[in-house]
């Protein structure tokens, strides 16, 4: 119930968009379903990367480079999954890739107090400019990911379809939204993380290792994005396209924003552009707008999204500055 | 403090029992020596005072003892053991509380999340929150520091902030509590509550440092005090054996005038007229609310307040950066309620702006732009369009002369400056185009004692010219010694006058406080 109290509007924005969803549901079953799925489909990989982004800026770190951890991680899942044969490799290469990412931010930004925002570019540059060089044409994976039907649970009616029947990834984004949650506001872990960022002196002076805690937190929050670019080139589609994030990083990076740097805000506020995303699609058939257009929604739904809450939610206190010990206070 | 006999008794046992022993500890940054081959000690449930000015080391000192900066040599013994204080953590464990100067409590946490950062209790990997607001409750009913546990540090006042401070200290079991000018920002009546709960705390046996640069806080609660000069222990006494005038000089190395020398007050025409004043502050709430007070020509005028009472918003008001919501400010019959600040500077008010760093100097410009900034525009500083540089170096370099300006030269960075000789830039700016109104916030602050002196005599001087002065300061002792006349400010406005000569600290104190 404390729980509800804290987090209003996250469960009052799910609890609205689930409503819909069953009117809309029972008018129409079919095209609700796919609708849905499209959404949620468009939601994995934003929710993810968001997530490391919460990890990273809870912790006083800012990163802008989501974007290029998860096309470096896309690129490295795809081609070892194709390479090894094995889809395990392929996911567990792609996070592995998004720790590494994690880790230069880290290292750059807490160790060699590069200014965050220019870590990120560079991060964001680097990994256009190397995935593109490394890229071959013509490889494929040997299998598809499979689609899982969660027992009970995939045969709730809408929800059971959207969420329960899936492919390993997007379940693992579904799972991670509650699990850093609860770390973050209910663990010891999550107490230091969100001191480090909001006050680091103060936990510096209550007997935390700042730099150590950050640097942790910024390289292990990649494997979140990492899962975002496995999710891209092999659940989504099967296959590497230069520069097939296509901008995700950065919708991911709004949507912490909109998301308040709560995960459960984060996922609600994930669903909701996947959503816009979604009826787009549907609109096309409709009403007679270039298809252009309709790409262009959740872009442009980021500009004015952004512009409401820019005002209105609150960063961490320290995200952005770099600790350094004995200039405390 | 305690009987004489008994001390001598005791002498041989309290030896033995010193808890911290500190040897020849030395500090640089840079080629500044911070800390220069200190030695003091601490023996248990003592209270030892290290007093100083500004920047004669006492901050470094206490975090070398806490484990935040760490010694070039010496060494720290505590309770007899040697080894070097690792890190916060380190002194923690060894029995070391501190509370800093800036709070160290995380603004958008609770209380008792505060409390417990860094050691926590959990259960299954889940933080124990019950738990922490049950040792708030006990720690505040066992010290008699009422604070609510569930509350957001950021939603309280500072008085409040510090007591869970100095609990977050106590709930980790210290033998040495350090306080790093902890009546900065007290009341008077907060600060002697505060310094009775240091006198319970050493009779339970734990030992206080605690810092200040207040000679009478010393007094009051000492038992010995180390005197800290450019960086050395120049002197250690018990406060028994001493008084407020020979610790004043010991910390400045000469006598010093505590009441600052001057001539009776000739008030003449009122030049600053405010009516029934109402400004908001940045969160929209009345932080001036009715404020009237009336400023005449040759005297001195001092609004004592506690900080965040509305002196900001009141000061921002006058100088024309923050726009009245109602009420009425005249400068010589002239309105510059809604005057902007260039306005208000040519109407005639010198304005010595309460944060120097963001609203007094251009830390990137050099001195002499500086010393123009109001007034780079006019004649003679600027023809036209282009500057006169000639005339704005002549101006640098006679201002420089007759405030005691020390730099490297008229074309040194601003920020290259150390805070007192910021603070005469900002002085002989706003006091060389001859003002009518002379308005000085906190003129003072984070200034050396010498610099103080010089400002002060500089401010009568002005007055003595004929200049009204509104002098606004959270020191009660500045207020004391300078005014003709005193205004207490408290919630936003003004709750007493009275005449200068007849004002009684305590008085004042409790109108402060807002007991009226």
């Amino acid at each position: 119930m404390e729980w509800l109290k804290r987090n209003q509007v996250a469960a009052g924005s799910i609890v609205v968009l689930l409503v819909a969803a069953f009117i809309f549901h029972a008018v129409n079953e079919n095209v609700a379903t796919s609708m849905f799925k499209g959404a949620w489909f468009f939601a994995v990989p934003l929710v993810l990367g968001a997530l490391t982004g919460v990890v990273g800026e809870r912790s006083g770190v800012v990163n802008i480079g989501i974007e290029g951890q998860m096309l470096v991680a896309a690129f490295a899942a795809f081609f070892s999954a194709a390479a090894s044969g094995s889809l395990v490799v392929g996911i567990l290469v792609g996070m592995a890739a998004g720790i590494v990412m994690g880790a230069f931010l880290a290292l750059t930004t807490v160790k060699g107090l590069m200014d965050q925002i220019i870590a990120g570019v560079v991060i964001n540059i680097v990994a256009t400019g190397l995935t593109s060089f490394f890229y071959r044409p013509g490889k494929v994976l040997s299998s598809n990911m499979p689609q899982w039907d969660i027992p009970l649970l995939s045969q709730i009616p809408l929800i059971g379809d959207v969420f329960f029947q899936t492919g390993p990834i997007a379940l693992f984004a579904l799972l991670s939204v509650p699990v850093v949650h609860f770390a973050l506001f209910r663990t010891r872990w999550g107490l230091r993380t969100r001191s480090i960022g909001e006050y680091p002196s103060a936990a510096d002076t209550a007997g935390i290792d700042v730099i150590r805690m950050r640097l942790v937190n910024v390289t292990i929050g990649g494997i979140f994005a990492g899962a975002a670019g496995a999710f891209l080139s092999m659940e989504a589609t099967a296959g590497f396209e230069r520069g097939m994030t296509a901008g995700r990083g950065f919708l991911a990076l709004a949507i912490l924003i909109f998301g308040g740097w709560r995960p459960l805000r984060v996922f609600a506020a994930a669903l909701f552009f996947g959503f816009t995303n979604a009826l787009a699609s549907q609109l096309q058939g409709v009403i007679n707008i270039p298809q252009q257009f309709i790409t262009l929604l959740p872009y442009l739904l980021t500009l004015v999204v952004l512009a409401v809450a820019a005002g209105r939610v609150r960063a961490p206190g320290a995200v952005g500055q770099p600790f350094v010990k004995g200039e405390g206070s | 403090m305690s009987q004489p006999t008994a001390t001598v008794q005791h002498e041989a046992q309290q030896e033995a029992e010193r808890l911290l022993d500190i040897a020849g500890l030395s500090k640089s940054f840079g080629t500044v020596r911070a800390n220069r081959d200190i030695s003091l000690h601490v023996r248990r449930g003592e209270i030892v005072a290290l007093l100083g000015e500004n920047g004669a080391g006492k901050s470094t000192l206490v975090k070398q003892i806490f484990g935040l900066v760490k010694p070039d040599g010496g060494t720290i013994t505590i309770k007899g053991d040697a080894s070097p204080v690792k890190d916060p953590r380190d002194a923690i464990r060894r029995g070391i509380g501190m509370v800093h100067q800036h709070f160290q409590l995380v603004p958008v946490m609770t209380v008792a999340e505060n409390m417990v950062l860094g050691h926590e209790t959990t259960s299954r990997g889940v933080l124990d929150i019950e738990g922490a607001r049950k040792l708030v409750r006990e720690l505040s009913a066992k010290h008699g520091l009422k604070v609510d546990p569930d509350a957001e540090v950021e939603d309280l006042p500072v008085g409040t902030q510090q007591r869970v401070e100095i609990l977050k200290a106590l709930s980790r079991r210290v033998d040495l509590l350090i306080l790093d000018e902890p009546t900065a920002v007290l009341t008077p009546q907060e600060t002697d509550e505060l310094l009775s709960v240091m006198k319970e705390l050493a009779a339970g046996g734990t030992s206080i440092v605690f810092i200040t640069h207040k000679l009478r806080e010393v007094l009051a609660a000492a038992d010995r005090v180390y005197v800290l000069r450019q960086g050395a222990v120049v002197g250690e006494v018990a406060t028994a054996d001493t008084d407020a005038r020979g610790l004043a000089t010991m910390m400045v190395g000469r006598d010093v005038v505590l009441r600052v020398d001057k001539d009776e007050a000739t008030p003449g025409d009122e030049v600053l007229s405010i009516k029934d004043l109402v400004v908001l502050d940045d969160r929209n709430l009345r932080a001036v609310d009715g404020f009237s007070l009336d400023v005449r020509a040759g005297e001195i005028v001092g609004v004592a307040g506690v900080e965040g009472n509305g002196q900001r918003e009141l000061v921002e008001a006058i100088a024309g950066m923050r726009p009245p919501q109602s009420g009425r400010i005249d400068l010589l019959g002239k309105d510059i309620t809604k005057a902007n600040p260039h306005d208000t500077h040519v109407a005639g008010v010198g304005h010595i702006p309460e944060d120097r760093e963001r609203h007094g100097l251009v830390a990137s410009y050099s001195l002499a732009d500086n010393l123009v900034l109001n007034r780079f525009s006019e004649k003679p500083f600027a023809n036209g369009f282009v500057r006169d540089f000639d005339e704005v170096r002549k101006n640098a370099e006679s201002l420089f002369q007759e405030f005691d300006i020390r730099a490297a030269g008229v074309t040194a960075m601003a920020g290259s400056l150390s805070g007192g000789n910021k603070q005469k830039v900002v002085v002989a700016r706003e006091m060389s185009f001859g003002p009518k109104l002379l308005m000085a916030a906190q003129p003072t602050r984070g200034v050396d004692v010498g610099s103080i002196e010089f400002i002060h005599r500089r401010i009568v001087a002005a007055r003595d010219e004929g200049a009204a002065v509104l002098l606004v300061s959270a020191e009660l002792d500045e207020v004391l010694s300078l005014a003709d006349r005193i205004a207490v400010i408290h919630g936003g406005k003004v709750v007493a006058e009275m005449p200068g000569s007849d004002a009684d600290r305590t008085e004042i104190g409790r109108l402060m406080a807002g007991d009226h």
